[in-house]
Order: C-alpha cells, then sequence, then structure tokens
C-alpha cells in the first residue's frame, strides 16, 4: 500500500526544485551584477552550505522523526564525509600551496618529509586519495561503517532513548578530540583547506560553484525522494511502529536491532553526502564540524522545521541557517540564546514545527469560534433567565 | 508425566531477581488446543513467567519447552514469536500513529525480512486475510482509523487480532479484560473461548467473574510456584487457595 503523493507538496518540491535548480543559478549566470535581481556567486555558495545542511537534516529526520532514535552525532558522519572528499581535494592542490611542495602544506609544516620519508612526505593512507574515485567511495563508506559498528554493538546492547543520544555525543565528541590532534594525520586544528581545483576545475570560479550549487540541489532533491520512497514502504511503516511500541513490533517477530541498524546507516551515509558537497563549497573541513553542538544544531533545525515529516526538516535547515547568517551579523554574541529559545518555544508550542504550523492555526480558529458560539449561547440563556425573573 | 501432545511445558523453572524469587521450581504443562487460566495474587509471578516463555528473560534453572523438542531457553523474542507464540501484553500495546488495517498488516504471518518489506507490496490474499481478522475482532468498520483515536476495549480487540493474524499455535494473554466495561468483557471473553481448541491460549487474569466465564482449566500461582490446579469450582473451595490468595485479598480491603 503505498501513499499517493500529496498534491500539495508535490506543488511545493515542485516550485521549490525549479527556484533552486533553475532560476538561482540563472540569476547567477545571465543577469547582469549590476542589476536588483543578480544572485552573487557568494550568496549562491551561501545557499549551496544551506542546501548540504538540508540534505543533514533529512538524515537526522530519518532517525529521529520515523524511527524515534535521537542521534546526537549526526554531525560526526558529515564531517567524516567532508574530511574524505576533502583529502582528495588537498592533494589536488598539487605545489601550489605556500611551501610550493607536492604533499599539502600542513605535512610539510609539521615534518612529515622526514616521518614518511619513504612515500615522499604523504602517510600511508593518504595515497590512494590521489584518485577521485577512491575519495569518492570513501565518502559512503567510511561513514557507513562507522555507523555500522557503533550501531552493531550499541542496538544489540539494547541501549534506548536517553542513552543512546548520550552515546552518540560521545562518540562525536571522542572524533573530534582525535582529529583535533597532529599526529591523527588530518591537519589538526586547521583542518583541511585552501583547495584549488575539482576534477581540474577552478574552485574559485563562479561556474564551479553553480555547478556545485546545482549539484547540492539535486542531491537533495534525491535524498527527499529516497525518504519518501523509503518511508511509503511496509519498512517506513515498521520504522514508524519501532518509534510507537518497539516491544510490540519485537514480539511480533521483527528482529528491531536489524531495522534500526539499517535506518542508521543510511542516516549516517546522507549525512556523508551532504558533508562532501558542503567541503568543496565552503572551502575548509575542520574538527569543529564534529563538535557536539553541531549536531545539537541539527536536531533543532528538524524540530523546528518538523519532525517526522519529509519537508519540515528541509524548511527548518534552510531558515534557521538562513537567520543564524543574519543574526551572526547583527547579533553575534546572542545567537545561542535565540536558537535555544526557539528549540524551546517550538518543543512547547509548536510539536509539530512550522510544517505542523497551519494545521494548529486552523485549530485554535475552530476553538475560538466555538468559544465565541458559546459564549453566545450562554449569554442567549442568560438573557432568558434574567427574562423569566 | 505421560508422554502426551504439550505444547508447552515449563519444568523446574526457577528465576530470581536480586536475591527474590519471582519463579520458584515452577512445573507447568499444556495441551494443545487447550484454553489455560492462570490467576494468583499481585507477585506471585505471572508476568515473570509470561516473560520467561517470551524470551524476554531468561531463567537461572530448568527447561521451557514449546512443541516435542524445542528449547525456548536459548532463543530470543523475535526468534521465538516466529516460532508461533504470540503474546498480548497487559497495556493495549498497537501502533497508535498507524490505521487499524496497518496494524494488522504489519502483525501478519509471513516473511519478517527487511529486503521483503522493502520490496513486498500488499498481496489481494494478505488483504483478504486482513479483512478476515477485522471481521473477528469487529473493527471491520474502523479498519481506516488511527489505531490512537480507539477506545480502550477496541485497543484491547485490535492487539488481540494482531496476535491472531501472525497465526500463532500458542496465545499469551495478559489481563486481556483489564479497564473494560462489563459488556466488553464479555465480548473478549466469547472472542478467547471461539479461539480455543485452534490456538491454544493461556490467559492471566485478575476478574473472577471473567475467569469463570472462560476457563475450563485454572492455575494458581503463588510465590513463583504453582499452588494448585482445577476448575473453577475447585480452585475456589481449595483451602490453601483461600488462605493465600481469598484470604488475602479481604485483608487488603480492610
Amino acid at each position: 500500500m503505498t501513499r499517493p503523493f500529496p498534491q500539495r507538496e508535490l506543488w511545493l518540491v515542485g516550485i521549490l526544485a525549479f527556484i533552486g535548480l533553475v532560476v538561482l543559478p540563472c540569476l547567477n549566470a545571465f543577469v547582469p551584477v549590476d542589476s536588483a535581481f543578480h544572485v552573487s556567486t557568494f550568496k549562491l555558495g551561501l545557499y549551496g552550505k544551506y542546501l548540504c545542511y538540508a540534505v543533514l537534516a533529512l538524515g537526522v529526520n530519518l532517525l529521529w522523526g520515523y524511527t524515534g532514535i535521537l542521534s546526537l552525532g549526526q554531525c560526526l558522519f558529515f564531517a567524516l564525509g567532508g574530511y574524505m572528499l576533502g583529502m582528495h581535494l588537498m592533494l589536488m592542490i598539487g605545489n601550489l600551496g605556500q611551501y610550493q611542495k607536492d604533499i599539502p602544506d600542513f605535512m610539510v609544516f609539521l615534518e612529515y618529509e622526514t616521518k614518511y620519508a619513504a612515500t615522499g612526505g604523504l602517510p600511508l593512507h593518504w595515497i590512494p586519495f590521489k584518485s577521485f574515485g577512491f575519495a569518492a567511495a570513501m565518502v559512503v563508506i567510511v561513514p557507513a561503517l562507522v555507523a555500522l559498528v557503533f550501531g552493531f554493538l550499541a542496538f544489540r546492547s539494547r541501549i534506548k532513548g536517553v542513552y543512546f543520544s548520550i552515546l552518540s555525543q560521545a562518540l562525536t565528541y571522542a572524533a573530534c578530540l582525535m582529529f583535533f590532534r597532529n599526529d591523527f594525520t588530518f591537519g589538526g586544528n586547521n583542518g583541511l583547506t585552501d583547495f584549488k581545483f575539482i576534477l581540474g576545475h577552478d574552485l574559485n570560479s563562479p561556474t564551479t560553484k553553480r555547478v556545485l550549487f546545482i549539484c547540492s540541489g539535486l542531491l537533495l532533491l534525491g535524498v527527499y525522494l529516497f525518504c519518501r520512497w523509503l518511508t511509503a514502504t511496509k519498512f517506513g511503516l515498521i520504522q514508524r511502529a519501532v518509534r510507537d511500541s518497539e516491544n510490540r513490533v519485537l514480539f511480533s517477530g521483527y528482529a528491531t536491532a536489524h531495522f534500526k541498524l539499517f535506518v542508521f546507516v543510511v542516516a549516517a551515509i546522507i549525512a556523508a553526502l551532504g558533508g562532501a558537497l558542503f567541503v568543496p563549497q565552503v572551502g575548509i573541513i575542520n574538527p569543529s564540524e564534529m563538535a557536539p553542538e553541531k549536531s545539537l544544531e541539527a536536531v533543532v533545525w528538524v524540530a523546528v522545521g518538523g519532525r517526522g515529516t519529509l519537508i519540515g526538516p528541509i524548511l527548518g535547515a534552510v531558515g534557521i541557517n538562513w537567520l543564524k547568517s543574519y543574526a551572526t551579523h547583527a547579533y553575534a554574541e546572542q545567537w545561542p540564546y535565540i536558537l535555544g529559545l526557539l528549540f524551546v518555544f517550538v518543543t512547547l508550542f509548536m510539536p509539530k514545527g512550522i510544517v505542523g504550523l497551519p494545521a494548529q492555526l486552523v485549530a485554535l480558529k475552530r476553538r475560538f469560534f466555538d468559544r465565541s458560539k458559546n459564549e453566545a449561547t450562554s449569554a442567549a440563556a442568560g438573557k432568558i433567565k434574567s427574562s423569566q425573573a | 508425566m505421560t508422554q502426551k501432545n504439550f505444547i508447552l511445558s515449563l519444568e523446574g523453572v526457577s528465576k530470581s531477581f536480586d536475591g527474590f524469587k519471582a519463579i520458584n521450581d515452577l512445573n507447568l504443562y499444556m495441551d494443545e488446543g487447550e484454553l489455560r487460566v492462570i490467576i494468583g495474587p499481585n507477585g506471585a509471578g505471572k508476568s515473570t513467567m509470561l516473560d520467561l516463555i517470551t524470551g524476554r528473560t531468561q531463567p537461572d534453572r530448568g527447561r521451557i519447552e514449546f512443541g516435542r523438542d524445542t528449547d525456548l531457553t536459548a532463543l530470543n523474542e523475535y526468534q521465538i514469536n516466529r516460532l508461533g507464540i504470540g503474546r498480548k501484553f497487559q497495556t493495549p500495546s498497537v501502533y497508535v500513529d498507524h490505521t487499524v488495517f496497518e496494524n494488522i498488516w504489519l502483525s501478519l504471518r509471513g516473511s519478517r525480512s527487511l529486503w521483503n518489506t522493502l520490496f513486498s507490496s500488499l498481496t489481494p490474499a494478505q488483504r483478504e486475510r486482513i479483512h478476515e481478522v477485522l471481521t473477528t475482532i469487529g473493527l471491520t468498520d474502523k479498519a481506516d482509523w488511527k489505531a490512537g483515536a480507539l477506545a480502550h476495549g477496541q485497543k484491547q480487540w485490535l492487539e488481540i487480532g494482531m496476535l491472531l493474524a501472525q497465526d500463532p499455535k500458542l496465545l499469551l494473554v495478559d489481563e486481556p479484560a483489564a479497564g473494560m466495561t462489563d459488556e466488553e468483557t464479555a465480548k473478549t471473553g466469547e472472542l478467547l473461548m471461539s479461539l480455543a481448541g485452534r490456538h491454544s491460549i493461556i490467559v492471566i487474569e485478575h476478574d473472577m467473574v471473567f475467569v469463570r466465564q472462560i476457563a475450563r482449566t485454572v492455575t494458581v500461582l503463588h510465590q513463583g510456584s504453582v499452588l494448585c490446579e482445577g476448575t473453577v469450582d475447585e480452585v475456589q473451595n481449595n483451602e490453601r487457595v483461600i488462605e493465600v490468595y481469598l484470604g488475602r485479598k479481604k485483608k487488603e480491603k480492610h
């Protein structure tokens, strides 16, 4: 029993996809710079970043909104995806770095040339990343493996609810600390940066940036359609059944741990794909991307947009990041408080987030009308009584 | 015991939690097609017994066998379920966000593999079977309702329907009449009795009116082992039962 595509959502997605994939790139490419309608390459890069965050949010939602697993470590997978592509981009800088050597600058700075003399300064595991194909495969494989191992151990031991959340947060924090170390061979706290080329194209050229933006839009659309399909299958029904009554599912003969593990790995891959497209557009990946607060932010996007809906997380991710870009200019110091208050407000008063708002307003309106009607009738009743008296 | 076709046998089963003996050298045998009611004061070990049978906990000692030679103590919840043992929980646990129809669909007997759920769709035969179950539990006209919108009694029936859809050999039903009106209770009793014979059923219950309605054989549990077994009248007139169970109940009232 596949659920039909609701007409309204179809229109909304179609319009958003058209704006994202056609209108914005055209406004950037063909409208003169001095026109009011021109979208600057900088802006386009910013929007591309939001789209990658929206991909991450869809993954968080698949876990939290649909399966009831609140992972506070999804940015680990986002960052891992980013690092995998970042490694390739580092090697593509060639000898155009500060030190004009064949290996990335941080390796020269950390004296890898003597440490890894046999390979010309390159640590062994960096070598295959010269190939784009290998790096692209690793974008998927490495985060999926990490999720598989962590998820297997956690779900097999029946770690649930808040305990799982805390563990996932600890995982990303531990990874973050590890990546901060210089001897971990991923550039320490500076991370990977100063990228120049992707597949031979100049990363600073407006055309490359436009293509990357369109790729982000296509990825988001693809992940959206995938989530739409997955949640409409019998698997999707079981996902939500696990969320609402895991014991019932388990005692109905389903190995719930397998289902949860599958969703966890899929969500990790989705996050990693978002991260991989994020890095060339932002131009840097460092361990702060996997700091626990980043994953918390992603959860807030989903809550604000509307968890357990498909379009909500996208609206939440784009909306809040747009707000953040604005707010960190105007009220940089207050931003964490604004975000926190927003989360509290939404949790208390808008359980279905932005997506649930129309229905909430309709319900509110109905209640208001009913009350005024009741007041009218009771007032009328009062009149009759007083006239009888 | 002579070798009969037991569907379930527990022999010398013990289980303690932090030194408290929840189940103490329990022996229980059930014939195929039997409807067995289990009563006993609070803490007698009734729910723990169900936990042991369904693999939620493992016994410290003893054997639990299903059919002639399947050892249940080595299996986990979903494996035990797949053998044909269905369990209804004390508080109705249905999928509140799914329709009544979908609740039954997910419970329907058949493949439980992950890949199957990704790529299979509902067959006409399955649809027919779902409607059959809905007719049995009297929820045909509510097929498209969200389960969360059902009344308490209807949720209980839905969960029984979910068990039926699994077509289990053995049904374990924990306090099905809890929180039901008298009329609903009577209807539940009829439903369970109509299922006996085709399925073997264990019912745990407190409500003695309900027990009298459905019971052929009653087993009384006390402090984790069987105190006595017999018809409702035999059990109610048993002195030890009166002492530990009915007597205590009187005391509690004061």
